[in-house]
């Protein structure tokens, strides 16, 4: 087991195509860490350029305190995980997990016990003796992880795992992996683009655009404190609202009305003319199904609601409004870089499972304003992020540096979506 | 689907079937019938199919033949080292190609192909006088290097449309589990090849095996003649009236190893080996 460091990584393919630019991240000894974005963002070429599968442009990689940049895959002790799977198919399970094993010349013995502890911790007993071919997409995930977790290698790296099988599998083997983490204990670097995975399974989380970093953080820091437009749109089921604001004194003026924020956040957004505010789904409620002693006029706001669609927990609710050009803009573009369509533009709210709002009501609807962020519509910084307890921030230029770069990797190749 | 309608197009299925069959079999039925009848009945000029008298008699004077004997030895030697190393030398031509980024790559797969298409019988003349030069004349490598050079072509974009199939994460994978480049190759990509290499094999030898015209043209003895060549000299007393009998025994002996061949390899041609390497 050792920690990663990745110090400037830079890669740029034959092309000129910038891949990845200048990230350092650092992962400590078992620590799980999740780097995510949408697809082009170079997360795989990251993951790829630890395991040594891409040659590294600039930077330092070093694993377990030595630099690694110019060993081979088979020198680096890493075990890795396919997106889909890669497994031996003219190999039996068993000689699927032994297959690294058998590669580093074990005796016998040593191989066949090893090999019959991982496929019990795996539950692939049954399974042994049969051909990849002849499996589950469940079990094939299961053997690939068999061979990952056989030797005592330095670290597990995972390549979106997950994203070849149907959502309830998903759903199991997301707890598997994380349990077995837990249990090793071995320093895990995964690569996903889905946000779920990445809120539930890891340590910290860094959030990648274009092959830049834009935060590395707790789950619980990005979504309480997302750096940027970028990462707070990125990081929560439904997304975050974003609606046109304007601050004066502590009042911020939303489509639907006024609302009443703390002194703090206020005076960090003082005279910046249009905003963009944040406000996820669950920071609002139903005024009518909360304790009256909570709602306050300063935190309601009235609004015909288009559509609801209930869950049973839940539900939520659909209000369109309409933005100035400038925020739309901005908007528009930011959905289009979270793999999106730009629709249009409409709050996506949250409301108690009972909640008696239907469709075309004109409902009162509570915001709680302490939970909004304020964000820069130019550099789409979040002007009220608490610094604190926002994790590593590589800084306000981030984002914009990554619209560079976009333009950059646009002029190389115009299609590109290679994850 | 109508039952009706199945079993009428079984019904067209199987008389087309049949027509073909009995088009493409019934000369090598012939012959096998031929092999049989004694020397007599073939020169009485009788064409009834089934033989009069069924004799084996042919069978044991050509076994007994010894020129026979030693070209079926030329033959097999020649044809199985002729595969054994185009099939090496194609594999890790292809795999070069299907693989890896290399000036001059297009002009590799153009020449070849054009090798492929050359005409045997415009080489005859120059090797001839290359290989007398050179020694090579009448010997097995003088049959081996032209058959290896005639066959690679089609073997190498065999194998390397077959290579470009088969998953970069395969060797990927094989390379963190801690494989070498070679290793990786030898274990994991080759078997996964399997069936190309054996669609290669079987090509390669049926090519060397059945090869006529240089086999004729740079040999001079038994010493190297192969079975093709030396069928060839199969006169008898009246070259008039060459002994049909024993020329169909002969055909039928050099027949029947190409059948066995096929046979074996075709079990090993399993299709979709590589399913299963993904997801599914």
């Amino acid at each position: 087991m050792a920690a990663i460091e990745m110090k400037n990584i830079v890669k740029k393919y034959g092309d000129g195509f910038p891949a990845v630019n200048d990230v350092s991240i650092d992962v400590e000894d078992g620590e799980f860490l999740i780097l995510v974005g949408p697809s082009g963002c170079g997360k795989s070429t990251l993951l790829r350029m630890i395991v040594g599968l891409e040659d590294i442009t600039d930077g330092d990689m070093m694993i377990g305190g030595k630099k690694v940049n110019d060993l081979a895959p088979r020198d680096r002790n890493l075990s890795m995980v396919f997106q889909n799977y890669a497994l031996y198919p003219h190999l039996t399970v068993y000689e699927n997990i032994a297959f690294p094993l058998r590669l580093a010349n074990k005796p016998e013995s040593e191989v066949d016990e090893k090999v019959r502890e991982a496929s019990k911790t795996l539950e692939l007993d049954e399974h042994l003796e049969r051909k990849p071919g002849n499996l589950s997409g469940g079990q094939r995930q299961r053997v690939a992880m068999g061979r990952a977790i056989v030797r005592d290698a330095e670290a597990f790296l995972f390549d979106e795992p997950l994203s070849n099988l149907d959502a309830k599998l998903r759903g199991q083997m997301r707890t598997e992996i994380s349990r077995l983490q837990k249990r090793l204990g071995i320093t895990t670097v995964y690569v996903t683009h889905d946000q779920t995975e990445a809120m539930t399974l890891g340590d910290r989380v860094a959030v990648l655009k274009r092959g830049v970093l834009q935060q590395h953080a707790t789950p619980r820091e990005l979504y309480e404190n997302p750096a940027n437009l970028f990462v707070a749109g990125f990081i929560g089921s439904p997304p975050m609202n974003f609606l046109p604001a304007k601050v004066t004194g502590n009042q911020v003026e939303l489509p639907f009305g006024t609302l009443t924020i703390p002194e703090d956040k206020a005076a960090k957004a003082q005279d910046k003319g249009l905003l963009i505010a944040g406000i996820r789904p669950d920071h609002f409620e139903d005024a009518s199904v909360m304790d009256a002693d909570k709602v306050t006029d300063e935190a309601t706001f009235n609004a015909t609601v288009d559509v609801v669609e209930w869950l049973g927990n839940e539900a939520y609710a659909y209000i369109p409004f309409e933005a100035p050009p400038e925020v739309r803009e901005q908007l528009t573009q930011l959905e289009k870089d979270l793999d999106g369509e730009s629709m249009r533009t409409q709050l996506v709210i949250s409301l108690d499972g009972a909640s008696r709002i239907s469709e075309g009501d004109d409902a009162t609807i509570w915001v709680d304003a302490r939970k909004i962020h304020l964000f820069d519509p130019a550099t789409g910084e979040n002007l009220t992020m608490d610094a604190d307890n926002a994790g590593i921030v590589p800084g306000v230029e981030a984002l914009a540096k990554a619209e560079e770069v976009g333009k950059e990797q646009d002029a190389v190749d115009p299609n590109a979506a290679t994850t | 689907m109508a039952g009706k309608q199945t079993g009428k197009t079984a019904v067209g299925t199987w008389i087309g079937f049949v027509l073909i069959m009995l088009w493409c079999l019934f000369p090598v039925a012939w012959i096998i019938s031929l092999s049989f009848k004694s020397e007599g009945e073939t020169a009485a000029g009788s064409p009834q199919f089934l033989p009069k008298e069924p004799t084996i008699a042919n069978y044991k004077a050509i076994i007994d033949n010894p020129d026979f004997t030693r070209a079926l030895l030329n033959s097999f030697g020649i044809s199985l080292i002729a595969t054994v190393l185009s099939v090496i030398f194609a594999t890790l031509a292809a795999y070069a190609i299907a693989r890896l980024e290399f000036k001059g790559k297009r002009l590799v797969l153009s020449l070849a192909l054009a090798i492929a298409m050359f005409p045997v019988v415009a080489l005859v003349g120059p090797l001839f006088d290359m290989w007398t030069t050179f020694g090579l004349f009448n010997t097995w490598p003088g049959l081996i290097i032209p058959y290896m050079s005639f066959t690679l072509p089609l073997a190498i974009w065999t194998l390397s449309a077959f290579f470009r199939e088969i998953p970069w994460e395969m060797e990927q994978a094989a390379q963190v589990d801690g494989a070498t480049s070679w290793q990786a190759f030898r274990k994991v990509i080759v078997p996964l090849a399997a069936p190309g290499v054996f669609t290669a094999a079987i090509l390669t030898f049926f090519f060397a095996w059945n090869e006529f015209v240089l086999a004729i043209s740079l040999t001079s003895t038994t010493s190297s003649r192969t079975v093709p060549a030396q069928m060839s000299f199969f006169v008898g007393p009246d070259p008039f009236n060459p002994p049909y009998a024993q020329l169909a025994t002969a055909s039928v002996i050099v027949t029947l190893p190409v059948i066995v061949i096929v046979l074996l390899f075709q079990r090993k041609i399993v299709a979709g080996l590589t399913s299963g390497a993904v997801k599914g």
